[in-house]
């Protein structure tokens, strides 16, 4: 059966921040709103809704996507929450995608909404509850602890330093400097990340992206209606989304088995064979510095371990071979989990069609893909587009 | 739509109303285990994506879609949570399918209610949480206002309602899954006592615990592997507002526009002669009738008298709740809905036993998330 195609047509999103004054809701609307004008639409012509949010245990909010509802326009819609924790971002775009490929709507809002603030001290506090209730849970492990495992895990199986990686949060919380939205935009060096408080070694303090509140919405098309709202519609050409095993301890943590498994199905949807010559931009999730790393291996952007020389070497930067979070990554611009992976499909929006002002790649991209990870280190979802 | 999607296997685990002797992951493998067997697939090498329905509160898990693959054979595979009711991840299922990269996809959802202590200040949490929740009210009372409001509205009396109860849980005697089956009367619901007003304890629906597992497929995959498909016709889906203070508290709304969405999906125009069973939301005894009428089966105020004259009962002209519905059954958070396709899937396999309905050919399935929502899912199965 051929495939019915989807656009993305129209992107928005708020500025993300700590501490936002608005309620869920009221972001929500905010970024939908941003959205909507953007492709010239209003709420009316959209069929159907797609509200991503991670635990509703940070806002202690149940049944979350009822309650955001108005605030996406989602009021008398078919809405539907897919969830698989900091994946939702991208996951939602997938989400999105098979409303409109389904051929059962023409139009779909894909609204990616966090509150973390409101979790007092801290959302870190969230995450206790994730684990295993018999055998992980009682460890009391905060989220930290685990990547502390995965990082360590990642450097001693290819000898990389922890110097090495911290370029990564040079890298995109410079590139975060041309982002209007940016939580935190600044100009580091590698001896701030090294000189940075320890948290679970050997995560340091900027080594990891903040907690923040914020929104970000697109708006999906199928082709005729795309073709109508505007010249210049950013195809999803493949999406893929998968989940390992919960038990950690069962698996090799130097590789992101799940981030393959997904990026080659979305890759054979969009009849990518060699990713590393045919996506020209991409926006691997970052909510730690080596994650980036981690995920560009997945992604098959590059071999194993290859990823720390590649970026030394500059292939990474803005102006590199292969800009990877052009935007600013999660590191940059912020950490509002779903939020986030909506974030990242919308910069590769605005980089296809030269709308990125600051931040804009040159050499006129033409593919890209996004992903996001999450849950116990075990969900990989990737989105491919192209122009 | 171009190519029709049929549910080719089932698999349940026993409802019970406690079930301190097996974990929800144990759960969720005994009812992905049979609905495999049911419909001769490998999770392995045959589904291709996997839909798992479940709210973080009602897990007692954050993040609650971690547990989920390694129960139901999902490692390393495509797979995802929605956080609604059974019958919206069957509606995933289907979308995946109608994309055309998908052929098989498996539905899983499942209640360990009673794994929650204080479940109705935990539905509490639902509520805005500036201006309802913080009255820490047991959620109930919303139920009893709405009551008030659709009798007053309807002229339905709460001896209609009760009625609701006596079938219900008649009904249930006949299904060995049931956990509330019983042979009670009207005087027994009026009697038993109040919760808030007019709702009484026994109009109220109880948890019970269980497992629920779906196997979809496309119509080429589903007529090569299984003699007896239950075709999905239509479904609507949606939710009206989360605001107390802004919504229709008489007439259920999201019924009303799911239904028509279904209706229309199923090119059904007039629904009381096309459909020959309904298993429709009855969490409490009124909202049975409610549904009916937003459902179109009757017209507005008549709901009540159709199920005094037995029109809903399992011989009547049109069966409502044969399985003993969530009165009768008992209520199983997200994966009420699943029951009730469950329930459809069955009768119209022909496998219902003692509780078969002769002669039934479409059937109707709906759900409503329970209070405070108001958000429902209707869906239209058949066997032709």
């Amino acid at each position: 059966m051929s495939m019915r195609k989807v656009a993305i047509v129209g992107a928005g999103m708020t500025k993300f921040m700590r501490r936002a004054l608005e309620t869920g809701q009221e972001l929500a609307w905010q970024a939908s709103k941003m959205a909507l004008d953007s492709c010239g639409l209003t709420i009316n012509d959209i069929d159907s809704v797609v509200i991503g949010t991670a635990p509703d245990a940070f806002d202690m909010v149940h049944m979350k996507s009822e309650y955001l509802t108005p605030g996406c326009g989602a009021w008398r819609k078919p809405s539907m929450r897919g969830f698989v924790g900091g994946g939702t971002g991208v996951f939602s775009v997938c989400q999105g995608w098979y409303f409109v490929a389904s051929g059962l709507f023409d139009t779909c809002l894909v609204v990616g909404e966090e509150k973390m603030s409101s979790c007092m001290p801290h959302p870190q506090a969230a995450f206790v509850t994730c684990w295993d209730q018999f055998t992980e849970s009682p460890l009391g492990a905060s989220l930290l602890w685990f990547f502390a495992w995965e990082m360590n895990r990642y450097m001693n199986a290819h000898g990389i330093t922890e110097r090495e990686i911290a370029l990564v949060s040079v890298k995109n919380k410079k590139n975060a400097l041309g982002h209007p939205c940016a939580q935190l935009a600044a100009e580091i060096t590698v001896d701030d990340v090294m000189n940075s408080e320890i948290m679970a070694w050997p995560v340091k303090r900027l080594d990891v992206s903040p907690t923040s509140d914020g929104a970000a919405v697109l708006v999906l098309a199928s082709e005729n209606v795309a073709r109508r709202i505007t010249d210049k519609p950013v195809w999803i050409e493949g999406v893929g989304w998968c989940l390992d095993s919960m038990y950690v301890g069962q698996r090799d943590l130097y590789y992101p088995k799940y981030v393959e498994v997904a990026a080659r199905m979305a890759y054979d949807m969009a009849g990518i064979t060699e990713p590393s010559k045919e996506i020209h931009i991409a926006e691997p999730y970052d909510p730690f510095d080596y994650k980036e790393l981690h995920h560009i291996e997945g992604l098959l952007l590059c071999g194993k371990g290859e990823a720390p020389k590649l970026l030394a070497d500059g292939y990474f930067n803005r102006d590199g071979n292969l800009p990877t979070s052009p935007s600013g990554g999660l590191l940059g611009v912020g950490n509002a989990i779903a939020a986030s992976g909506v974030m990242k499909t919308a910069e590769l929006f605005w980089q296809l069609r030269g709308e990125a002002g600051k931040r804009q790649v040159p050499g006129k991209p033409k593919k890209g893909v996004a992903q996001a990870w999450g849950d116990e280190m075990q969900v990989g979802t990737v989105v491919v587009v192209g122009i | 739509m171009s190519a029709r999607v049929a549910i080719i296997g089932v698999g349940y685990t026993p409802f019970r109303t406690i079930t301190p002797d097996v974990s929800f992951k144990e759960m969720m493998f005994e009812a992905a285990f049979k609905a495999y067997e049911d419909a001769g697939v490998c999770p392995r090498n045959d589904i291709d994506s996997f839909i798992n329905c479940a709210e973080d509160f009602t897990e007692g898990r954050s993040i609650f879609d971690i547990h989920v693959p390694d129960n139901i054979g999902a490692v390393l595979r495509s797979i995802h949570t929605i956080c609604h009711d059974g019958i919206v991840g069957l509606i995933g299922g289907y979308m995946l399918i109608s994309t055309g990269q998908f052929s098989i996809v498996a539905i899983e959802s499942h209640s360990k209610l009673s794994n929650m202590l204080t479940l109705d200040y935990l539905v509490a949490h639902a509520l805005d949480p500036v201006c309802n929740k913080p009255l820490k009210q047991n959620a109930n009372y919303i139920a009893g206002m709405e009551m008030n409001r659709y009798l007053c509205e309807t002229g339905t009396t709460r001896e209609q309602c009760a009625a609701v109860c006596v079938k219900n849980k008649r009904n249930a005697i006949d299904n060995p899954l049931a956990s509330y089956g019983d042979r009670i009367t009207v005087e027994d619901v009026l009697k038993s006592e109040t919760t808030f007003y007019p709702l009484s304890c026994l109009d109220t629906s109880a948890p019970t615990d269980g497992g629920i597992v779906m196997v979809l497929a496309s119509e080429q995959k589903a007529k090569a592997l299984t003699k007896k498909p239950i075709w999905i016709r239509g479904f609507g889906w949606c939710s009206d507002t989360p605001s107390l203070e802004t919504r229709s508290w008489g007439e259920a709304t999201y019924a009303r526009l799911a239904a028509e969405m279904a209706y229309k999906m199923a090119d059904i125009k007039y629904p009381r002669k096309e459909i020959d069973m309904a298993e429709i939301d009855d969490a409490f005894s009124y909202k049975e009738l409610q549904h009916m009428e937003a459902l179109k089966l009757c017209h507005k105020g008549e709901a009540g008298a159709m199920v005094e004259e037995g029109a809903t009962e399992r011989e009547g002209e049109l069966p409502v709740n044969a399985s003993g519905g969530s009165l009768g059954v008992g209520w199983m958070s997200e994966a009420t809905g699943l029951q009730r396709v469950l329930e459809i899937v069955l009768q119209l396999r022909g496998e219902a036993g003692k509780r078969q309905v002769p002669n039934a050919s479409v059937g109707l399935a709906q759900s409503w998330r329970g209070i405070p929502t108001t958000s429902g899912a209707v869906m239209i199965l058949s066997n032709e």
